[in-house]
């Protein structure tokens, strides 16, 4: 803006620069000093106008006053110094040349304007903005609301659609909120499961510490807390829960409300029980198992005084024989049958059935009598088994020895008193069979367990505790020793000379008797050699021949023939020298795959014996079948020609049996020779050869040898 | 239980608010009698207050529009507060109308009054969120609605670095910052300082106090503390300086003595 120096527009530029720089410190504007002046120009412009305008308007001051707070001068300092500043400069910058006293009215009266103006903008402009943050602040706190509702949503989203149950209660025990999962695992309307406290949610199986931890928790002493836990539902069943509960403080810290999430266990615990019942039962005939006896049998031994346990140990006879000649499905039907009949004898309280393994069954009875309680338990087993049982047809009879142990509890551990029982159960066995016998401690003491020598077999092999006896085969039609029966004894540093039926079955069962067989081969088979080196046999007679045994767990295994093929070589001794022994009862039902490895060995040469013939369900048309050359006749069959004159039947038997062998040119051996009348039928009879103590009894190889000798000189 | 990250905090008109406080000192009308209390009781301690804020307000405004005139068009204002007059859009968009102004503050008043301002206004807005999580704003589609990455920016720091305390890590903040903004943008930054006050630090101490007690404390940084806000920006002339001595309008002579209490500047990205 340009003006003439000193012209009234120069005039009103100066008396805006004095407003200006009079209210600039007083401000809170951003702007300049000189954008003030700007800013205040137009008013101070109005008000020189009104000053000397033909009808004066005093509206300029109102002007003025509005324009000072729209400038940001809105702090009272201003209007008292634009005041001051009018009262001083107005009419002496703006006045021109008219009369004083009228402008000097006219100035006062436009300050009053300016400062009605002043107060009337700034009223507006303050409730303006007080309008708009108060508007601001509502609105924040409609948007912090609606995220709240929003949050709240999604928690109630959360704890509806939760899968685990969630419950919330007061301190005092009232539920205050559930969710769906809850009321669905409770089986219950949210106001029948919220009418009761959670104080009566009690259950029979709950853990002592349930209770006291839930005390804590509301006297805010622990924060949160994890058990399981059972409920009962309305229908009277059980929920299993793992539960949670946290303590929910207010901002303060103090205890507010408990919150408790809940996972439905029941399932998972029927699964468990269920795999409890798999690992405690036994799933071929659904009885306890030997674990779940352990258990029962130890409770019982940690019974308080006065308490007592009765226990029959249950062995069936002959149960191999059926289990051999009519297969195992056979085997395992008998089974089934003999524990529903056992299981029928134990139902009073106190009173368990269980299958230990194979055909070996416990009974168990426990109380302040079992004295006479046992033996009827026992009394009980021997009758149910006297029905036959009819399996595929056939009536079968069913036999069984029982051990019986009985005692005051407290006395002995589980494992010695099943031992007691097991030893017991074998002298019933021994006496024949068919019977009970009560435990005795001395002859417990004396007894040798079966257990004690599975697990001393692996030792004893590898400490050389086995050693073989040799029984010489003597031919009936010259008296000369043809060869011997290896038979192999087991010197047990404790129990002394054991036989092979003591431990071959134990062998057989663990496997051991792959190793025990061959070893048993190869220093047979040795000592044939060391015998041929030192009498070399005569012209008639070839060299000293060697029988050893093999069992049926040496037959199937696989090593089998290149293991005797090996020892023989290695020996330098013909296959011819060796006869295998192999008893009828396991070459019954022999397939193919089970022969080959004997056929291929007495395609060799070896000889092939079938021992103890006419004690199984021999099927003689079967014969021919097998690779056999020898039949070794059992004993049962000669035992009554001891004495003179014996049996005839027994005679014709085995006059037909030998005219049976020789015609499928099989050689006849018998054993258990024992008397020279026994000897003299046989070789009457035709047999071929035969061993006995008539003869000699087992013993070591250096006999043998004297008995070749002697043999040769006489 | 804790609150999740995405429920808003609730808001207390009944705490002040360092914004509505800075409304006051600047003469405005948008606080309440709490935000007015506070006030008052640090202006017991440092009289000149308002003379502080006014002078921040008026390097903020020297600072824009040489950012116009260095042709940037786009400014992101942090802590922006409430809108009163000579705010940032107004000052830009009158230097170049094509201006593009995001602000950003943490306070929901101050934001649902943003909004309110700023409504109808297509080159400028307002996103709710915090200086110390700068991935939030760099991130949000709101900024990127406005403005421009790849293109220069102003980013405008004022009044707003000394409510972050070390612990929440403000150099970290502000480097991503720096660091996600294109060559030739600009940091317009004012810090509060012991340096320049008028008053034996004990009293300005005084005012320090009443923001603590507000649980919104006022950080104190050293000329080299606030210099480090700028690592690897050139400084424009005259560097770091009391507000009234950068790029003054007229002679800073004529300034208030508190108008000198604090330090602004503005650095450049190579």
């Amino acid at each position: 803006m340009s003006a003439q120096p000193d012209g009234p527009e120069d005039r009103l530029r100066r008396f805006t620069t004095i407003w200006s720089r009079a209210v600039f410190p007083v401000t809170s504007t951003s702007s300049t000093r000189a954008e003030l002046e700007e800013q205040l120009l137009p008013a101070a412009q109005r008000l020189s106008e009104a000053l000397t305008a033909r009808v004066f308007d005093p509206e300029a001051g109102r002007a003025a006053g509005a324009a000072l707070v729209e400038a940001h001068c809105t702090d009272p300092d201003a209007l008292t110094r634009t005041l001051d500043c009018l009262d001083s400069y107005l009419v002496l910058y703006c006045g021109g040349d008219g009369d004083r006293e009228d402008l000097r009215a006219r100035c006062a009266r436009l300050q009053h304007a300016l400062a009605a103006g002043f107060a009337e903008a700034l009223r507006r402009r303050t409730l303006a903005e007080q309008e708009a943050i108060a508007q601001a602040a509502l609105r924040a706190q409609g948007v912090v609301a609606q995220a709240l509702h929003a949050t709240e949503a999604r928690f109630r989203a959360v704890f509806e659609g939760a899968a685990i149950g969630i419950g919330i209660a007061d301190l005092e025990g009232n539920v205050l909120q559930v969710n769906g999962a809850l009321l669905r695992m409770f089986g219950q309307s949210e106001q029948a499961l919220r009418s009761r406290s959670i104080l009566q949610w009690t259950h029979p199986d709950d853990a002592p510490q349930v209770w006291k931890l839930y005390e804590e928790l509301v006297r805010g002493e622990r924060d949160h807390y994890h058990v399981e836990k059972a409920f009962y539902r309305p229908d009277g069943t059980v929920l299993w829960t793992n539960l949670t509960v946290s303590l929910l403080r207010d901002a303060d810290g103090n205890p507010q409300y408990q919150l408790a999430l809940m996972e439905d266990t029941t399932e998972r615990r029927l699964l468990n029980l269920r795999l409890r019942y798999e690992a405690t039962h036994d799933a071929l005939t659904g009885l306890p198992n030997r674990t779940f006896f352990f258990e029962r049998l130890e409770k019982a031994l940690a019974a308080g005084e006065g308490q007592r346990f009765g226990l029959c140990y249950l062995d069936l006879d002959g149960f191999k024989t059926v289990n051999d000649s009519l297969g195992h499905a056979a085997g395992d039907r008998l089974l089934v049958e003999v524990a529903d009949r056992l299981q029928s004898c134990a139902t009073a309280p106190g009173e368990m059935v269980a299958r230990l393994g194979g055909d070996e069954f416990v009974a168990l009875t426990t109380g302040p009598d079992t004295r006479r309680k046992v033996d009827e338990l026992a009394a009980r087993i021997m009758n149910v088994l006297l029905a036959p049982i009819s399996i595929d047809g056939r009536e079968l009879t069913v036999r069984g020895s029982i051990g019986i142990v009985e005692g005051p509890a407290g006395e002995r551990s589980a494992a010695e008193v099943l031992r007691s029982a097991d030893i017991t159960m074998y002298r019933a066995k021994s006496a024949g069979g068919n019977r009970f016998e009560v435990a005795d401690p001395e002859a417990d003491a004396r007894a040798i367990t079966r257990h004690g020598l599975t697990t001393a077999l692996p030792a004893a092999l590898e400490r050389g505790e086995f050693f073989i006896e040799y029984q010489p085969l003597v031919h009936l039609g010259d008296g000369s020793v043809r060869g011997a029966e290896a038979l192999v004894r087991w010197l047990h540093p404790q129990h002394g000379v054991l036989s092979p039926d003591r431990f071959i079955p134990l062998a057989e069962h663990t496997g051991l008797i792959v190793p025990l067989g061959r070893w048993v081969l190869e220093q047979s088979v040795r000592q044939a050699r060391a015998w041929q080196e030192r009498n070399g046999g005569t012209e008639a007679t070839g060299p000293l021949r060697i029988n050893v045994n093999l069992s049926p767990c040496q037959l199937t295994h696989p090593g089998l023939v290149q293991d005797t093929v090996e020892i023989l070589e290695r020996t330098g001794v013909e296959p011819s020298a060796l006869c295998l022994e192999v008893t009828e009862s396991a070459l019954i039902g022999a397939d193919d795959d089970l022969l080959k490895p004997l056929r291929r060995l007495a395609e060799m040469g070896v000889d092939i014996a079938l021992d103890d013939f006419g004690t199984g369900y021999s099927n003689l048309a079967n014969l021919r079948r097998l690779p056999v050359s020898v039949l070794k006749l059992d004993r049962s069959f000669t035992q009554s020609m001891q004495q003179f004159p014996a049996d005839p039947v027994d005679l014709k038997i085995v006059e037909g049996i030998v005219s049976l062998a020789h015609s499928l040119d099989l050689a006849v051996t018998v054993e258990g020779v024992e008397t020279g009348a026994q000897a003299e039928q046989l070789r009457i009879l035709g047999c071929d050869t035969a061993q006995g103590w008539y003869y000699a009894r087992p013993g070591p190889p250096e006999r043998l040898h004297e008995l070749t000798l002697a043999d040769a000189t006489s | 239980m804790e609150r999740p990250a995405w429920a808003p905090r609730s808001i207390d008109i009944t705490v002040p608010s360092v914004a509505r406080m800075y409304d006051y000192y600047l003469g405005g009308s948008h606080n309440f009698e709490v935000d007015r209390q506070a006030a008052r009781k640090a202006m017991e301690f440092m009289p000149g207050l308002p003379k502080i804020m006014q002078a921040n307000r008026a390097f903020m405004r020297r600072a824009v529009r040489y950012a116009a005139g260095e042709g940037i068009t786009q400014f992101l204002d942090i802590g922006s507060g409430i809108p009163t007059f000579g705010n940032v859009h107004e000052v830009a968009q009158e230097a170049d109308p094509r201006a593009r102004v995001m602000y950003v503050d943490h306070d929901p008043v101050a934001v649902a009054h943003s909004q309110a301002v700023l409504e109808g206004n297509d080159h400028a807005d307002i996103l709710a969120a915090d200086l110390r999580k700068p991935r939030e704003i760099l991130e949000s589609p709101g900024v990127h609605r406005l403005i421009d990455l790849n293109r220069p920016v102003a980013l405008l720091l004022v009044a707003i670095l000394h409510f972050v305390e070390d612990a929440d890590d403000p150099y970290s903040a502000v480097a991503e910052l720096r660091e996600a903004l294109a060559p030739g943008s600009l940091l317009v930054l004012t810090h509060a300082s012991y340096e320049g006050i008028p008053l034996p630090p004990e009293r300005a101490g005084g005012a320090v106090d009443v923001y603590k007690d507000i649980r919104n404390p006022l950080i104190m940084r050293s000329r080299e503390e606030i210099a480090r806000f700028f690592e690897g920006y050139d400084m424009v002339e005259p560097g770091l300086v009391s507000p009234p001595r950068w790029r003054p309008d007229s002679p800073p002579e004529d300034e208030d003595p508190f108008a000198f209490s604090g330090l602004a500047g503005v650095g450049r990205k190579a």
